[in-house]
Parts: C-alpha cells; structure tokens; sequence
C-alpha cells in the first residue's frame, strides 16, 4: 500500500502559473473579464455622482457638461503624457538592452558594474529618480562648442527612463537566461561565434519571452509619467488640479479625478489584457 | 557622536561635500522623522495589503458572481491606474465627501487626514495586487487537497484559513516580496499630499541648505537599505516557511 509506507503520488503543490514579471504585473493572471467589471465601474462612479451632487444643493452647471467642458484640455495633457512614455520607453529601453548584455559578458568587471548598475535603478523609487534628473541635471549641456538645451520636459524624460532601464535590463538578462543552454551549445558546435549565436540563435528566441514584460513595464511607465506633475511639469493631472482651481466647486473634485483615472484605465488595461494574451500564446507547456 | 559631526563639519567646510543631517540636530531630527514616517508607513501599509490580499483572494473563492465579479474589478482599476491620480483622488475627491469633524483645539479638521489617505491609498493599490498574487498562489494548491478538507468537514473559509492559504502563502512568497518592495518605493508619492515621509524630508533639508546633490545621494542610498533590508528579511521568511522537499 502507497499510503502506508508513506510515499504517495499526489503532489504537495502544483507548479505554479505566474509569469515572473519584473515589477508588478499589470497583467499576471489579469483574466478576461466580461462586461459586469464595466458594469461595476459604472454603478460605482453614478453612486459617486450623485453622492457629489448631494453634497452641493443650488443648481449651477450640470457635472456632466462641466466635465465635458474641460475634457479637450484634460485630454490633450494625457496626450503629453502618452508622448512622455513613449519616448522615456525609447530611451530606457535601448540603455537597458545595452545594460542587459553587460550583464552576460565575458568580463567579470563590465558583469560586475552592469549588475550594479542595474540593481540601482530597478530598486529606487521613481520619483526619487525623477527628482534626482531634475534637479542634478545641467539646464544645458556644451560638448565642444556645442550647446544643447536641456528643457525641463527632457530632464523629465531621461529621469523617467532611469528606472526603466534597470527594469528593461533585468528582462533582457532574464530573457537570454530562460533559453536553455543547449542552444549555447549546439551553436557552439557548428562554428558559431559568440557574436553570431547570441544575434542569430539566443535573442530572436529570447525576444519573443521578453516582449510582454516589456508591455507591462510600458503600462506601469504610462501611470508613471503623472509624476511628472510633481515636479512642475504641466500633464494631464496638473490640468485636472487647473480645472478644479478655475471652476472652485467642491462638487466637481471627485467626476474630474474619476474621469482622469478613467482614461489611465482606458489605455492601460488593453494593454494588460494584449500582454496577457501574448503571454498566452508564448507560453512553452513544460 | 561628536567625532562623527565633526568629521562631517570638515567634510563641508574642506571640500564642499555638506550632509547637515550628520552635524545638524534641526535636520537630524528632521531626516529621522521622515525615515521613521517612511518606514511606519511602509509597515502599515504591508500589513493592510496583505489583509486585503488575503480578504480579496477569499471572496474571489466564492459561489456567488457578484462578490467575485466586485473584487475582480476592485483589482482591475487598482492595478490599470496611476497610483498617484488615486492619492490625489482620495485625499482631494473622496475626502471633500466625508464630514468634519472638531478636534481638542476646537478646529474643524477632516475625518482622516493626509497620513490617513496615504495609508488608504497605498494599501488599496498593494492590495489589488495581493489578491491576484494570493489567487495564483492558491491555483498551486491541488483540487484533491481541498477535497479531502471538504471530506473531513471543513468550510469554505475553515479550509481557505487551516489548509489552502498556508500551502498558498509559501508559493507566493517571492511574488509577494517583490509586490511589498514596490510598496515601499511607492510610500514617496505620500510626498505629493504633503505627508513629511523621508523624500519630504530631505527636500525641506535641500531647499534650504541647498545641498541638492548631497541629499539626492543619501535618499537613493537610504532608499535602497530599506529595500535591501525588506528583501533580506522577506528571504528569511520564505527560508522559515519553506515546504521540505518541494522547491518551486
């Protein structure tokens, strides 16, 4: 009998199926949902509405047409936004794809300080990063007699970029580690050099496995960039935070800040649910 | 300690490098007030995340589509929204909702203040993704042991506290450890509401010494310790906790 000698078949715990995402994964396990989420969304915020609407008695201007009013600024910082962590994704990606390869190099010292490097950036707050650009970066840079200008926006860009780097490093590093090492050395044995496998054989395997942590940075990167109010750049929530000054009506606080995290979801959960399918369809059955 | 400030005093005055926090007690206390209001929040809000994790992933066990429908959504607009606009939201938005009330000074101050909201916030936020980790966790735990808890008499929520959460927990220790890291980095956007955490702290510290620099080094590398220290004692946890014989 099995169970008497005290051996058994049934597994303690199954694997688990999380995908090891770098930072919070805007998808692991994200499921599809149908239309009762939506439908959730929408009884929770007329419940705030109208809870809005009671606390302010005389009627002025209907919530819904001062909202509607104030949508086309609103909308147009968001835009900044979205520009914002395109091109902090840009940037921070093609330093974390170099820092990422420092990570697998042969030289013990570049290894060393790409490790560094990158457990720096991965593990400080990004507002303290931000800060750190704004504040410490040159308002101009001169290489010779050339003087570039280094725009407030900019600053913020590269600052935003910094964590992102750390991040992009750790799933370029991750990417390359997770294919097994008998590619390494089957190529090895045709002839291949160092250079050609890792072009030719290990990243186009491995880009396919990094592309939706990749997305799911991108999404944290996008909700990210509203630090940027912080630090005295004008986005979608300083023009919120305008609206609200120029309107003065305690009532309109709460249908304006649901409208901006409104929009943040708008853009951020398809992204969620695109790295969750992908994530899905790359899936090796082990 | 005096040897150590005025060794910093030197280090100013020879070659500019001016960390007042060493050898001044104004922005000595000042600092360690904001690194012990970070870390106060940061264990706050670990804990409440962790309670509503727990709480979240229970109702997402249940028969009934309406409670697991609300939580899945809870999650979804959580997770898929900058954390900064929901502070802002709460502290701006729900908080001009909530009655006043009349402190001992007779000064009509909000319900919950900005630590209140901060702590609220951040642990909604770290929260939603708890459940998602608590629920991945438990999808570890095979059918059959929880069978075999349903044969033995157990309830949903006797089994869910006595068989699968701590079989669950252990998977999802290092999912968790890195969700709490994220928690902890996020507590600097308490600085936005004017909460005097450590970022706080430390640009009160700047904008009047004016050792930008000098600060912005000491709050990277504090920031980091703390991390590092969370991280070491998360392993330790996962080390205490683990299952013999069964490595994920």
């Amino acid at each position: 009998m099995r169970t008497l000698s005290g051996t058994t078949d049934l597994p303690v715990l199954l694997p688990r199926r999380m995908p090891s995402a770098t930072e919070w994964g805007a998808a692991d396990g994200a499921r599809f949902f149908g239309s009762r989420t939506w439908l959730f969304l929408l009884l929770a915020m007329s419940a705030l509405s109208v809870a809005a609407q009671a606390s302010d008695a005389p009627a002025r201007a209907g919530i819904v047409e001062t909202v509607w009013k104030w949508m086309p600024l609103i909308s147009s910082g968001f835009l900044f936004n979205l520009l914002v962590s395109a091109a902090s994704m840009v940037l921070g990606t093609a330093l974390g794809v170099l820092l990422g390869l420092g990570q697998i190099s042969l030289h013990p010292s570049v290894r060393k300080a790409s490790w560094t490097l990158t457990q720096f950036f991965r593990n400080a707050p990004w507002l303290v990063l931000l800060f750190f650009a704004m504040f410490l970066l040159p308002f101009e840079l001169r290489i010779g007699g050339l003087v570039i200008p280094l725009p407030a926006w900019l600053k913020a860009i590269i600052g935003l970029s910094l964590p992102v780097m750390g991040n992009v490093a750790e799933i370029v590093r991750g990417g390359i580690r997770s294919i097994p090492t008998g590619q390494w050395e089957s190529a090895e044995s045709l002839a291949f050099s160092r250079m050609q496998i890792l072009w030719q054989i290990i990243i186009p395997q491995a880009v396919k496995r990094m592309i939706p942590p990749w997305m799911n940075l991108y999404a944290i990167l996008t909700m990210a960039t509203t630090l940027i109010s912080v630090v005295g750049i004008q986005d979608a929530m300083t023009l919120t935070r305008g609206a609200l000054v120029a309107e003065a009506r305690t009532d309109l606080y709460l249908p304006l800040y649901f409208m901006l995290l409104l929009m943040f979801f708008a853009y951020c959960y398809p992204i969620a649910r695109l790295t969750l399918m992908l994530e899905r369809r790359f899936a090796v059955n082990a | 300690m005096q040897p150590v400030a005025e060794f910093f005093r030197w280090l100013a005055d020879a070659h500019g490098i001016n960390l007042t926090i060493f050898y001044d007690s104004v922005d000595r206390s000042r600092f360690l007030t904001g690194l012990f209001t970070t870390i106060w929040l940061s264990i706050v809000c670990i804990f409440l995340s962790i309670l509503i994790g727990l709480t979240g992933a229970l109702i997402q066990g249940a028969h009934s589509p309406i409670p697991r429908a609300a939580v899945r959504s809870f999650v979804q607009f959580f997770r898929n929204t900058p954390p900064l606009v929901q502070l802002a939201f709460f502290y701006f938005a729900v908080s001009a909702l909530l009655p006043m009330v009349t402190d001992r000074h007779g000064v009509k101050v909000p319900l919950i203040d900005n630590v209140g909201w901060a702590i609220i916030s951040f642990s909604l936020f770290a929260g939603a993704f708890n459940v998602e980790i608590f629920r991945s966790g438990i999808e570890a735990v095979p059918k059959s042991t929880i069978e075999a808890a349903e044969a033995l008499g157990y309830t949903r929520v006797k089994a869910y506290l006595y068989i699968i959460m701590p079989l669950a927990f252990r998977v999802c220790l290092p999912a968790l450890g890195n969700n709490l890291v994220n928690l902890v980095k996020t507590t600097t956007l308490a600085y936005a509401i004017g909460v005097p955490e450590l970022l706080y702290a430390a640009a009160q510290i700047w904008s009047e010494v004016l050792n930008v620099r000098e600060m912005m080094w000491v709050l990277l590398f504090t920031y980091i310790i703390i991390v590092a220290v969370l991280v070491f004692v998360m392993h330790r946890w996962e080390r205490a906790l683990r299952i013999p014989g069964y490595s994920a």
